[in-house]
């Protein structure tokens, strides 16, 4: 018996499980299922439905002597409450025995059962949850075949009260368990739902505005035991037996999380079988059983009947269809010829096959391949990043978290809930920015400063650990920077925010400093994480594709042919429009007709990342494999097997027959990749909380992972690379007169991923930009007003909001919203017509 | 029969008790200023102890051995006073706060100073405004006067109290609900284990006691655990406010020892039933506790709080309403139903829908509507099946007066069923 552990009998079985254990999850470590509808492992136990009845027997202590009497046997003798207990709520007892099947508990139960069903509807047969339902399989499994009940007794309530846009509450349907109230509160930290009235009128409600405002809302439907939450995207749109299943990988943010697409043949898409909806799949080293509400609805993109489906070649000045064979000879016959002036631009949504075979395929004949980013640092988080144990969910007191220059629950929500979730655990976290997030919530000590100060700030806080102090700053951030100096593990979340691709890699640099600096660089839980604007971009730096230095046009000026894949830059900036026009020869591999790809004089349409195979990696460094889940649209391909094709042609090596093999080069050539097989990628053990058993168990409908975990990568420090930081270069802010734009990102954006997700259309940012109002007061503009913005030689307009969340002296403008904006910028405002205060 | 002395209801023999000098010339805040100036915080937890006060808000624990719950050397402590009085047929904490009310806020500060806490809260029932803003007003008095406030009597015991009203919920009386309420949260019950002494208001360790068992305080430190003692039972020493009610000549509040039996204060000081009628029945502690047969045995009874398990009752917060024989007891089960539905609030599954379940069956009897015979039978099946799995007590009381109406008014039960009226 190891220090600490607690042996019990459930059910005659023995089970040796740590002290604290609750009853019921030690009952499930035996194998022994105890029913639970209002608990969950993942939040505080509540006892509430009080269908996790069972006897309990412990040993009997004499209250005089304080001793066990024994029996005849010589064991002590149980007491066995008169009362049933919850198993939820109570923690294991030494010696203890748990009756689960007794008569008495049994019996307990099936009461349980038939009053919970005295005000269900019983609907099942129109019900979203029917064939996934706890409440339907439990009652099967404890419930009386018949109830007592009359049916017109029972309590009717609405049917269809939408909470909010993405989800609907059907109030009779709800059993009252608040697993959703506790999770909004527990894990999402939006308190935007609550209960009103009391006992059987007892009924969810929203009190945000607008409703059930929460980037997270649609786990409440995961885990809702019972058929009354349910999506806007899924609900009434498939019965649960009629989908497929396959796993993947979300590819909005660079969290990576798990996913599991269900999908089905749909009439409404011609008989295309079509994603009908997206669910968390279990991996509690990245996103646990939770996504958030981008990763689970902006899916329909994927499906969109507006895909390229075969391959276009420009013949008299129109792009018209041709076979695969005509479009690869076209594109090889243009590209040969650029030599050393072909350029490649690769977007960081592709897969590391893609990527891989992109490069090799530009620098067959020469060219330069480079990743479509402004944000730096790359190969820092390489040879810094997060060590091969890490995990969020391990960090806890005594550890610390420095979030910089990123609003986390925008950029990536469920890195945003898990940094949460450590800091209430104990970890302390450090924030800073140059503006108030939602990061500083839970913050335990908020560092500000000015747009493009972050690198001075980080090497202020660095200095302030007791290196050489190089910064002013370092006093002021003592604490921080204490807190971050004796931390246990130490893990850095770095962005981009209000920084170019100079200041992000300074930034990046800084960050390695702190690391090497506090002693906790190469330490196999603490290490650097990149919050990169694509899911892939850690996987592109990796590939050998790095941002252009000095930006796109500077890039594409010296190129004669382009090569572009799964990037719009056109599209990001117009301005571009001369120098892709002076291009002898461009080649576009996408899903959509983008601007660029309008330009082009061969495109071929790529598959998208559910019809086909591939892996990614995110910004922690975890590579991790997604499956097909749709067979190919039209004549789509894959983008590592169009760029090795291509290459192929183009005298480099035959083209791989799998992404599989495509993992394969790419193992026996990038040394931090060795060793990673698509076999390894598929890997799973067990994980805790179970989830996905027959009884659906507490993970709601959350998926058991059984496709693979991941292979997590060393960083090169902790493989043993040198751990010398070189030493940012700081950054000066961006220099000129007017206020500074900083481009940020909102969750749900413009982009071409996001944009045909129609679900997503009330809360996608809008085309304005945001300033302080201090600002505003000067420009005479008010909330609302129209506004002029010119900065290099450009000129735009677009609507103004007011808000005191933003610095004096900035202006925020929200990424892929319309107003093409990659790096900081001076620029000057006035109001537009209409924008004057009257 | 002459009345025992007042303990409690002072002011019915002193006028204008509800004053603060005549409660002072009175000796009021004497106990208080004694107390904390010669007496440690362990003595005064020692003297309640040896006193054997039970509490008053119906469970009838031990109030000195609640104190000593407390989780050590952890602050800051709270004392809240449960003044939500809910439960039907009770009224006699309203009586205190209303006319005795610097006795109640002289116990409070005795508890806060044995608790070693420094602000009480007392949480009233949202029905009494006009009492919460007479507190209120007491105590702004009692500040004026040096008896709250910081440092007092030139120690270093420190109190404030607060009073806060509640929005009108009965599960409120329940002190883990009480608590979540005066935290500003939806008022229901927390689970037990952590108690409130552990974990209490905001997290932190809480004293949580009735009206009247504070009340008792200032006499019990004024005049020793001895003096106390002497009055009542054994086990149950003191006096008790029995709120007396429903068929009775003369109801009201009457403070007598505990351990009289039910027919002296239904009789000589109740009055008896009025119009000639018989008792035939008694709710001893309103509708939280089994309904007795008014068994020559029963009126014999001692109230108090080893007596009544006895007979198969419980004292609870002794509101007796007595029932004479021109009363249908199925009614009575109706009425108490259609309150514990009204007020059960909903957390746990057995409550929210055994008491609704139970009200449609016996709605469904009182109004004859059709339905399966052995309706009385599935309604004592069904108040059964809440028996022993609800989360707090209020859903374990909702089933009394209908189990034990059944079990020993069964004809009233049966009448319903076979007439279908």
């Amino acid at each position: 018996m190891s220090d600490g552990e607690v042996r019990l009998t459930i059910d005659g079985r023995p089970v040796s499980v740590p002290g604290g254990t609750l009853i019921v999850d030690a009952a499930k470590r035996a194998g022994i299922d105890i029913p639970v509808f209002c608990y969950h492992p993942k939040m505080a136990p509540v006892g509430m439905c009080r269908m996790c009845l069972v006897e309990i027997g412990r040993p009997a202590r004499d209250r005089v002597t304080g001793e066990v009497p024994l029996d005849s046997d010589g064991k002590p003798v149980l007491f066995y409450n008169v009362k049933l207990e919850t198993a939820c709520t109570t923690p294991v007892g030494e010696g203890w025995n748990v009756r689960v099947a007794s008569e008495k508990a049994l019996a307990g139960r099936k009461e349980v059962v038939e009053f919970l069903l005295t005000s269900h509807p019983l609907d099942c047969p129109i019900c979203d949850k029917g064939g996934e339902c706890p409440l339907q399989n439990l009652t099967m499994g404890h419930g009386p075949g018949k109830s007592r009940f009359v049916y017109d007794d029972k309590f009717h309530l609405d049917k269809r009260v939408p909470l909010g846009d993405l989800i609907v509450l059907d109030r009779e349907r709800c059993i009252q368990c608040a697993r959703c109230v506790r999770f909004q509160e527990e894990i999402a930290g939006d308190a935007v739902i609550g209960f009103y009235e009391r006992g059987r009128q007892w009924e969810i409600v929203t009190f945000s505005e607008p409703g059930f405002d929460s980037y997270f809302s649609g786990n409440t439907t995961d885990i809702c035991p019972v058929g009354a939450l349910t999506t806007a995207d899924f609900r009434f749109g498939a019965r649960p037996w009629e989908l497929n299943t396959a796993a993947s990988i979300c590819p909005h943010c660079p969290v990576g999380c798990n996913l599991t697409l269900n999908t089905r043949r749909e009439a409404e898409s011609g008989g295309r079988e079509i994603i009908k909806r997206v669910m968390p799949r279990q991996n509690e080293a990245v996103n646990e059983t939770w996504i958030c509400d981008k990763g689970r609805f902006a899916h329909h993109f994927a499906s969109s009947p507006t895909r390229l489906q075969r391959p276009l070649v420009r013949r008299e000045g129109n792009l018209v269809e041709a076979t695969w064979e005509e479009a690869l000879s076209a594109a090889a016959e243009g590209l040969r010829s650029a030599g050393p002036g072909l350029r490649g631009i690769a977007g960081g949504r592709l897969s590391n096959e893609d990527l891989f075979a992109f490069r090799r395929t530009v620098e067959a004949v020469g060219g330069q391949a480079v990743l479509d980013t402004q944000m730096g640092g790359g190969d820092i988080t390489r040879r810094f990043g997060l060590g091969r144990l890490g995990d969020l969910g391990q960090l806890g007191p005594g550890d610390a978290i420095l979030v910089v220059a990123t609003d986390l629950h925008e950029e990536a929500p469920i890195w945003w809930l898990r940094i949460k979730l450590a800091a209430e655990r104990g970890a302390a976290l450090v924030v800073a920015n140059a503006r108030s997030t939602r990061t500083d919530d839970f913050a335990r000590h908020r560092v500000r400063y000015d747009y493009g100060q972050a690198v001075e700030t980080v090497l202020g806080l660095a200095g302030a650990t007791g290196m050489k102090d190089r910064s002013a700053r370092a006093d002021r951030d003592q604490a921080a920077g204490s807190a971050l100096s004796h931390a246990g593990e130490l893990v850095v979340f770095f962005g981009s925010e209000g920084l170019d691709y100079a200041g992000s890699t300074a930034l990046a640099e800084a960050c390695a400093a702190l690391l090497v600096g506090t002693g906790h660089a190469g330490k196999p839980q603490s290490g650097l994480i990149g919050v990169w604007p694509s899911a892939n971009d850690q996987g592109a730096w990796d590939m050998g594709l790095r941002p252009p230095a000095d930006g796109i046009l500077e890039y594409l000026r010296q190129a004669k042919a382009g090569y572009i894949a799964a990037a719009d830059p056109l599209g990001d900036d117009p301005t571009l429009r001369p120098v892709i026009d002076a291009l002898d020869f461009l080649v576009v591999h996408e899903l959509f007709l983008t601007a660029t790809a309008e330009l082009a004089d061969v495109v071929f349409p790529a598959q998208s990342f559910i019809e086909r195979e591939g892996s990614l990696t995110s910004g922690e460094g975890r590579v991790q494999r997604y499956y097909p889940a749709v067979p190919p649209l039209g004549e789509a391909r894959p983008d590592w097997w169009i760029a090795a094709s291509l290459g192929a042609r183009l005298g480099g090596k035959a083209a791989p027959v799998s992404a599989a093999a495509g993992m394969d080069e790419i193992a026996s050539s990038v040394p931090a990749y060795a060793g990673v097989t698509y076999r390894a990628l598929a890997e799973v053990h067990e994980q805790w909380p179970l989830v996905g058993g027959d009884d659906l168990y507490f993970g709601g409908t959350a998926y058991a992972n059984r496709q693979g975990l991941g292979v997590k990568l060393a960083s090169d420090v902790e493989s043993g690379g040198a751990a010398e930081a070189p030493w940012p270069a700081t950054t000066a802010p961006a220099p000129g007169a007017g206020l500074l734009l900083v481009p940020v990102l909102r969750l749900y954006d413009r982009g071409t991923t996001v944009l045909p997700s129609k679900l997503l259309e009330t809360c996608r940012a809008s085309h304005q930009i945001e300033l302080n109002p201090e600002d505003a007061t000067a420009l005479h503009l008010a909330d609302g007003g129209r506004v002029q913005i010119e900065w290099d030689g450009r000129v735009e307009t677009c609507a103004a909001a007011v808000s005191s969340a933003v610095p004096v002296g900035a202006a925020l403008v929200l990424r892929s919203s319309g107003l093409t904006l990659r790096t900081p910028a001076r620029a000057r405002l006035r109001a537009a017509s209409g924008g004057t205060r009257p | 029969m002459a009345a025992a002395e007042h303990i409690l209801l002072r002011h019915r023999d002193i006028p204008d008790f509800d004053r603060l000098d005549t409660y002072l010339a009175h000796g009021g805040f004497e106990a208080l200023k004694t107390t904390v100036t010669s007496k440690s915080p362990p003595d005064v937890i020692e003297i309640v102890k040896a006193s054997g006060l039970r509490g008053r808000g119906g469970a009838g624990f031990p109030t000195g051995v609640k104190w000593s719950f407390l989780t050590p050397d952890v602050f800051p402590r709270y004392v809240v006073v449960n003044a939500d009085e809910s439960e039907p047929g009770t009224f006699k904490d309203r009586e205190i706060m209303e006319h005795n009310p610097f006795q109640l806020l002289e116990g409070v500060a005795l508890c806060a100073f044995a608790a070693r806490a420094s602000t009480a809260y007392i949480y009233c029932r949202g029905e009494f405004w006009d009492l919460a803003a007479a507190l209120g007003a007491h105590i702004a008095e009692l500040r004026g006067r040096g008896f709250l406030g910081r440092k007092l009597f030139g120690t270093d015991f420190s109190l404030e109290i607060f009073v806060h009203l509640g929005a009108g919920a009965y599960i409120c009386g329940e002190e883990t609900a009480l608590l979540e309420s005066l935290e500003g949260k939806l008022g229901q019950p927390r689970l037990r284990p952590p108690f409130p002494a552990a974990k209490g208001l905001y997290g932190q360790p809480t004293v949580v006691n009735n009206v009247e068992t504070l009340a008792n305080l200032p006499p019990i430190l004024a005049r020793g655990a001895d003096w106390y003692r002497s009055i009542g039972t054994k086990d149950s020493p003191g006096t008790k406010v029995f709120s007396l009610s429903g068929n009775v000549a003369r109801p009201g509040n009457y403070e007598l020892p505990l351990g009289t039996p039910f027919r002296t204060l239904i009789f000589d000081h109740g009055g008896g039933v009025p119009g000639g009628r018989k008792i035939k029945a008694i709710l001893p502690a309103g509708a939280s506790a089994p309904i007795l047969v008014a068994t020559e045995e029963v009126l014999d009874t001692p109230m108090d709080y080893e007596s009544l398990p006895k007979v198969g009752s419980m004292l609870g917060s002794a509101s007796i309403i007595v029932i004479d024989d021109s009363v249908d007891i199925f009614w009575v089960a109706l009425k108490t139903t259609r309150f514990f539905k009204h007020e059960s609030c909903g957390k746990c599954t057995p409550c929210r829908e055994g008491t609704y379940w139970m009200l449609h069956l016996l709605e469904r009897l009182h109004d004859g509507t059709p339905a399966d015979a052995g309706q009385v039978d599935l309604l004592q099946a069904v108040a059964r099946g809440i028996e022993g799995k609800c989360l707090c007590p209020l859903g374990e009381f909702s089933i009394m007066p209908v189990t034990s109406g059944i079990e020993r008014f069964r004809a009233d039960f049966a009448a319903h069923e076979a007439s279908g009226q």
